[in-house]
């Protein structure tokens, strides 16, 4: 069961990696969740698997049995898929909202943010009226 | 009472970000709250600070469950003080935010975004335990996504991309080495991760959590050659935004690194030391020269606060007591600077009409008193006596030394010569040069200027008084690498005198 599960982490995180390398950004976004499954697996197998015995403590009883399984990397888990969710459909509506408004979802086809500066001999030589070249090249 | 304290500085961000998102249609009343909490804050941050410089260490253990078991808090000299930093940044960036643009940045969601930032923060600085380090990253970075494309404009949305896809992936190598080191301790709070730690069998699989943690911290703290995502979305985020990332977001991933290879990795510091001052260097040169390449005074801003993470860096690689006061004194001076210098290039935009060094000029002639608040962050970054920039760079720059380091040393004070060209050229272009023929003046109501120029005012006060009054900070610096570097007393105060042992890990 271990060697299957690190197997499975091992190829999660080839694909993610994979995936993580894409510019195309939803692709990016899937290896990112890929990436994220492969990291709870992880948790979840540190936590020591082999024994189906629930984590209940019995009643009556005050701790649980030797035999149960580990309660701490389910709960650790949990967390992290809860925030990892809510991460990625953050990152789906950022990719959808930046395809409205820059018509493309490839990293490569974005370079709305780091324009060249304007230096000072690119603005003598088209000095414009306050407003930066690239303003005027978008309206 | 301590334990009141001890969880304020999370609980008044966590109930101001819930009311300011229940008044979401009242942005005046979002206004009145958000001011409240961060004045609280601030109060609130001071007297944990006092507490911890009058009776040591505040430890808390949530829920009363034992130490290894329940979620522990633990605030030290250095979470104390990077706590009052951050409620005064909180405080100064609040009012910031009441200048111009105030209207639109709230009903975009400014004020829950804000301070759900701040309680991420401020979790992050005060939690003794990974897991939990890494639920308040995700906190903060959650907040601040949303506050990066707050105006959504298409140079927000490329950049906001960046800085979350990056910022994502190092996050989730943290998780990845969150659940291996798991598996090889058996425990994830701090205190015994540093007993059980030098004692692990298997230490090249320790090292490698190590390394995980470090590529994660690192690309928070965007240190060489994880910076990308920084100069690349820093300089689209409105104002007030932008001067709290610069100085808190880089910081805690600093704050991390300081704490984890402090406390947990101590005993490898053969290994890690020359490996961070590797990073440090980098990071210096790479940020200074980029910044150097710029002509937008946001991104030769942005490019600083790269080249100033290696600084901070220093004690960690060096492990000397002087050292690790003198990264602690930089930290502290580097976020009321660098903070400043972002809300006067906002102060710049509104009364000379742009961000470009070359639509800029004339300013030391239409605005002499911003000249000289640009002038005193700027020689405190450089590091220009009697500022405080100068004692941060004087005892990290002597540790290097003593601890001879020579290329640390140099490089240091090398990069403190470019970044001083920087800040120059600043100058030039926009102060002295003779001003551009169309010089757009902004229309600003006297209530907006003084909410811009009041936190420019009082952050110049807390750099001059750090400058000229540098005895207490420095005392108090050496104190928290004391604190730092006494491990034993650390995992006593959290574990009490007879820890529980967990259950041993199968090997």
């Amino acid at each position: 069961m271990e060697i299957l599960l690190s197997l499975s982490i091992g190829v999660l995180v080839a694909a993610a990696a994979y995936l993580l390398l894409a510019r195309d950004l939803p692709r990016a976004l899937l290896g990112f969740v890929l990436l994220g499954t492969a990291a709870n697996l992880s948790i979840f197998a540190a936590g020591r698997i082999g024994t189906m015995v629930p984590p209940l403590v019995d009643q009556g009883a005050r701790a649980l049995a030797t035999e149960a399984a580990n309660p701490l990397p389910q709960a650790l888990v949990l967390t992290a898929i809860v925030i990892g969710f809510g991460l990625a459909a953050f990152t789906l509506v950022l990719i959808r909202s930046a395809h409205g408004a820059l018509g493309t979802v490839s990293a490569d086809e974005m370079h709305e943010a780091e324009r060249p500066d304007e230096t000072p001999a690119s603005v003598a030589a088209a000095p414009g009226a306050g407003v930066p070249s690239h303003r005027r090249e978008a309206a | 009472m301590r334990q009141l304290l001890l969880v304020a500085p999370i609980l008044i961000p966590l109930a101001a970000a819930s009311l300011t998102a229940l008044l979401w249609s009242r942005p005046a009343a979002q206004r009145a709250v958000g001011l409240v909490a961060a004045i609280a804050l601030f109060i609130a941050t001071l007297v944990l600070l006092a507490e911890v410089i009058a009776g040591g260490m505040v430890v808390g253990q949530m829920g009363n469950w034992p130490a290894p078991f329940g979620i522990t808090m633990v605030v030290d000299h250095l979470s104390a003080a990077m706590l009052a930093i951050t409620g005064l940044m909180g405080l100064a960036v609040a009012v910031y935010a009441m200048g111009p643009g105030a209207q639109e940045r709230d009903r975009a969601g400014f004020q829950p975004l804000f301070h759900a930032l701040l309680m991420g923060v401020a979790g992050a600085f005060s939690t003794g335990d990974l897991f939990n380090l890494y639920v308040w990253f995700e906190v903060m970075l959650i907040a601040s996504f949303g506050l990066l494309v707050l105006d959504r404009t298409r140079e927000q949305l490329d950049g906001g991309l960046r800085y979350v896809m990056l910022n994502l992936v190092g996050t989730t190598f943290f998780l990845l080495a969150v659940g291996l080191i798991y598996g090889l301790t058996g425990t994830l709070n701090l205190a015994d991760l540093a007993r059980v730690a030098p004692g692990v069998e298997n230490q090249g699989a320790l090292a490698a959590v190590a390394v995980l943690l470090l590529v994660s911290f690192g690309a928070k703290a965007a240190v060489f050659p994880l910076f990308n995502w920084l100069p690349a979305s820093y300089h689209t985020a409105s104002m007030p935004v932008a001067a709290i990332f610069a100085a808190l977001l880089t910081k805690v991933g600093v704050y991390a690194i300081i704490r984890v290879f402090t406390l947990v990795f101590a005993h490898d510091h053969a290994l890690f030391g020359p490996i961070l001052a590797g990073i440090a260097i980098a990071t210096m040169v790479v940020g200074v020269l980029g910044a150097a390449a710029h002509y937008d005074v946001r991104r030769i801003l942005s490019f600083h606060i790269i080249s100033q993470i290696g600084y901070m860096l220093i004690g960690v690689a060096l492990m000397t007591p002087l050292a690790i006061a003198g990264s602690v004194l930089y930290i502290v001076h580097h976020i009321v600077v660098k903070a400043n210098l972002f809300l006067v290039a906002g102060a710049i935009r509104q009364v000379g009409g742009s961000f470009a060094l070359a639509r800029l000029g004339g300013l030391w002639v239409s605005a002499p008193l911003l000249g000289i608040l640009f002038l005193i962050p700027a020689l405190s970054l450089a590091g220009i006596p009697p500022l405080s920039g100068f004692w941060g760079k004087f005892v990290v720059i002597r540790a290097s030394l003593e601890a001879e380091a020579w290329l640390l040393a140099f490089v240091a004070l090398a990069v403190g010569l470019l970044t001083l060209y920087s800040m120059i050229k600043i100058w030039n272009e926009a102060f002295w040069k003779a001003a551009p023929d169309v010089a757009p003046r902004a229309e600003w109501t006297r209530a907006e200027r003084v909410a811009t120029f009041a936190p420019i005012v009082a952050l110049c006060a807390v750099t001059l008084m750090i400058g000229l009054w540098t005895e207490p900070f420095a005392a108090f610096s050496l104190a928290a690498a004391e604190a730092l570097l006494d491990r034993e007393a650390y995992i006593a105060a959290v574990l009490g005198p007879n820890p529980v042992r967990l259950a041993e890990a199968a090997p």
